[in-house]
């Protein structure tokens, strides 16, 4: 599990929506790191890391110091894998924080993020960082960021996401957006809006205006598009919203309803449900040459699809066999296969990034969860439940889940909320992810920095 | 206990049959305004002139029932059909629009997948019953516009439904 990392001076493509902006990235260590955590392995006890204030030489760039050590500490202390421990450090003392590895020890603290923040005459922050193993005394990391410093909050992602590889040895998620649905009004008429925000729920931003209902909002894998499903005009169809010109497109003229839409894995294609004579079933629709193909072909109701990572398989929901279970089959509708054989209705069946499970929401007894099981239905395992929790979607390394959880009203319309949270495969780890209203139908971004 | 129920669901359906006449009117002309306001009114009093409040004055009652996950046309509903099927074959102008509506208790791309079968399976009867295929359209809304909150059967049992819409555009 030793890992180089090459001295090399990246040019990498910084996607942020809306907004194309360049950040270099340069890696001046070569070190080796050994994975302290095996997050993949059952409830761990947080690592307690050190996170000192990034130092500067002006007010500002205190300020901005300050502001990117907390968003890094909320992070990492999010992911259930940390206990970040902020410590307040200045430009003078800087050097003289290796002294202190002693007494980190002591106090169990395993790692140390220092750096140092400058922001250039265009209003750049260029920020230097370091990561250290305290017991070795080894750097783990060095690295250079540039950004515009209202990118801020990209930078202390991207340094949270850096610390979060190498220090547990698996694919990051901080750096991410989510979309999701806005909701407001009483849940008869209820007004639902498409919105975006960054994982941590800042940078928010509402993309519609709720004069239509909307729903099931699901990001490209380039993160340049959502597709969504829109009562435009009383007409249910799938649209795509493109993010940087703000711009809907119906996805095609069909005559049944369109729903439940997703994008797959190489972007060419979306995969959703339409509606013939009453009747659901399962399309592909090829986005450059715009032609629909039926995957499915049966009188139950097949919807929900979803791709697995390498594209070359789907699972879907169906209720075939009776009520919804959780069906696998080939990406050309072959090979249709049942994998959910527990108490219960399975649904909204999506594969992990990762490959190696399916999420999925269960109704059982009253009660509904959200689960996860291996690809042949075998390790079923439930990590949320509630009255209603539905509709979970996976972070880009796989290790955590967005869902959505509506509390219902009283008969007087009182007391309800529908909310998003954030659990990881434990199950234990589980929070309220804020938002500004009522909030359902998650969909979590890639990655929005990739190394080339 | 079972025709309990059914006495309960039937006073329901009467209630709700005159609490919400023309809910709302859905034509070619009037979408926009519609469905721009979300927020409309709910219990808009019957107009007279207005094709909803005449079809609801003369069917008593604008939508029928399902049970839990199923898109079954019930027997308790057949009779109200019938009455729809006169009027609708009585006013070859109107476009009749049958939304169907899922409880809360199911996933919701499933549940507008469960709506669509529901308004489906009332046109299927109502087409078998003689009126003209070109007359019906059907629209699912799954389990986004309940007709009352609440947790519990009484509320579900009244959100499992099909509701007829007379539009008022003009179907020749």
């Amino acid at each position: 599990m030793h890992r180089l990392l090459i001295t090399s001076m990246w040019i990498l493509l910084f996607r942020t929506l809306g907004l194309a902006t360049i950040l270099v990235w340069g890696t001046q260590d070569t070190v080796t790191a050994k994975p302290a955590l095996n997050v993949s392995r059952g409830y761990t006890r947080p690592m307690p890391i050190a996170i000192t204030n990034l130092v500067g030489t002006s007010k500002i760039e205190s300020q901005f110091g300050h502001s990117i050590a907390n968003v890094i500490s909320a992070d990492l202390e999010r992911s259930g894998f940390f206990r970040p421990i902020l410590l307040t450090t200045s430009l003078q003392k800087i050097d003289s924080l290796k002294a202190m590895f002693s007494d980190m020890k002591a106090i169990k603290i395993q790692a140390l993020l220092g750096g140092e923040i400058n922001i250039g005459g265009k209003g750049d922050i260029q920020l230097k960082f370091f990561l250290w193993d305290v017991s070795s005394r080894k750097k783990l990391v060095q690295d250079v960021l540039f950004a515009p410093t209202e990118h801020w909050r990209r930078i202390a992602h991207v340094i949270a996401d850096s610390i979060y590889v190498h220090i547990t040895g698996e694919g990051s998620y901080f750096n991410t957006r989510v979309a999701y649905i806005a909701e407001s009004g009483p849940l008869t008429h209820r007004i639902k809006r498409l919105a975006i925000m960054d994982q941590d729920g800042a940078n928010h931003r509402y993309l519609s205006d709720g004069s239509w209902l909307v729903l099931t909002p699901r990001f490209s894998p380039r993160i340049n598009e959502i597709v969504y499903m829109s009562y435009f005009r009383n007409v249910p169809q799938v649209y795509l919203l493109d993010l940087q010109k703000n711009q809907q497109n119906l996805l095609g003229s069909f005559p049944g309803m369109t729903f439940a839409p997703s994008f797959s894995p190489d972007n060419s294609k979306i995969i959703m449900s339409m509606t013939q004579r009453g009747n659901s079933d399962i399309y592909e629709m090829d986005l450059r040459t715009r032609n629909l193909r039926q995957l499915t072909h049966h009188p139950a109701i097949d919807t929900s699809p979803s791709y697995s990572a390498d594209g070359l398989r789907i699972t879907f929901n169906s209720d075939r066999s009776g009520t919804q279970q959780i069906y696998v089959m080939n990406k050309n509708g072959s090979d249709v296969q049942r994998i959910s054989f527990g108490d219960g209705r399975y649904a909204t069946s999506v594969w992990s990034p990762r490959g190696d499970l399916i999420a999925f929401t269960k109704f059982k007894s009253g009660r509904f969860y959200i689960g996860v099981m291996r690809p042949d239905g075998s390790g079923e395992r439930q990590l949320a439940e509630g009255f209603l929790v539905e509709s979970p979607t996976w972070a880009p390394n796989g290790q955590m889940l967005l869902f959505f959880r509506e509390i219902s009203p009283d008969a007087q319309g009182r007391g309800g909320s529908t909310r998003l949270y954030s659990v990881d495969l434990t199950g234990y780890n589980e929070r309220l992810v804020a938002t500004p209203q009522d909030a359902s139908d998650p969909s979590w971004s890639p990655l929005l920095l990739q190394h080339p | 206990m079972r025709l309990r129920l059914l006495s309960v669901l039937v006073t329901v359906t009467l209630i709700t049959a005159c609490e919400f006449p023309p809910r709302k009117t859905t034509g070619v002309t009037d979408t926009v305004n519609n469905m721009s306001s979300n927020s409309g009114p709910l219990n808009v009093p019957a107009l007279a002139g207005v094709p909803q409040g005449e079809f609801d004055s003369a069917v008593s009652q604008d939508r029928i029932f399902f049970d839990f996950d199923k898109y079954v046309v019930r027997p308790d509903a057949k009779l109200v059909l019938t009455r729809w099927v006169d009027w609708i074959k009585q006013h070859p102008q109107h476009l009749i629009t049958l939304e169907g509506h899922a409880d809360e208790r199911g996933t919701r791309e499933y549940n507008l997948a469960l709506g669509e079968k529901r308004a489906n399976a009332v046109k299927e009867f109502l087409v078998a019953q003689g009126v003209s295929p070109d007359q019906i359209t059907t629209l699912s809304y799954g389990k986004e516009r309940p007709a009352v909150t609440g947790a519990g059967e009484t509320a579900w049992a009244q959100n499992r439904r099909t509701v007829a819409v007379v539009n008022m555009g003009s179907a020749l």
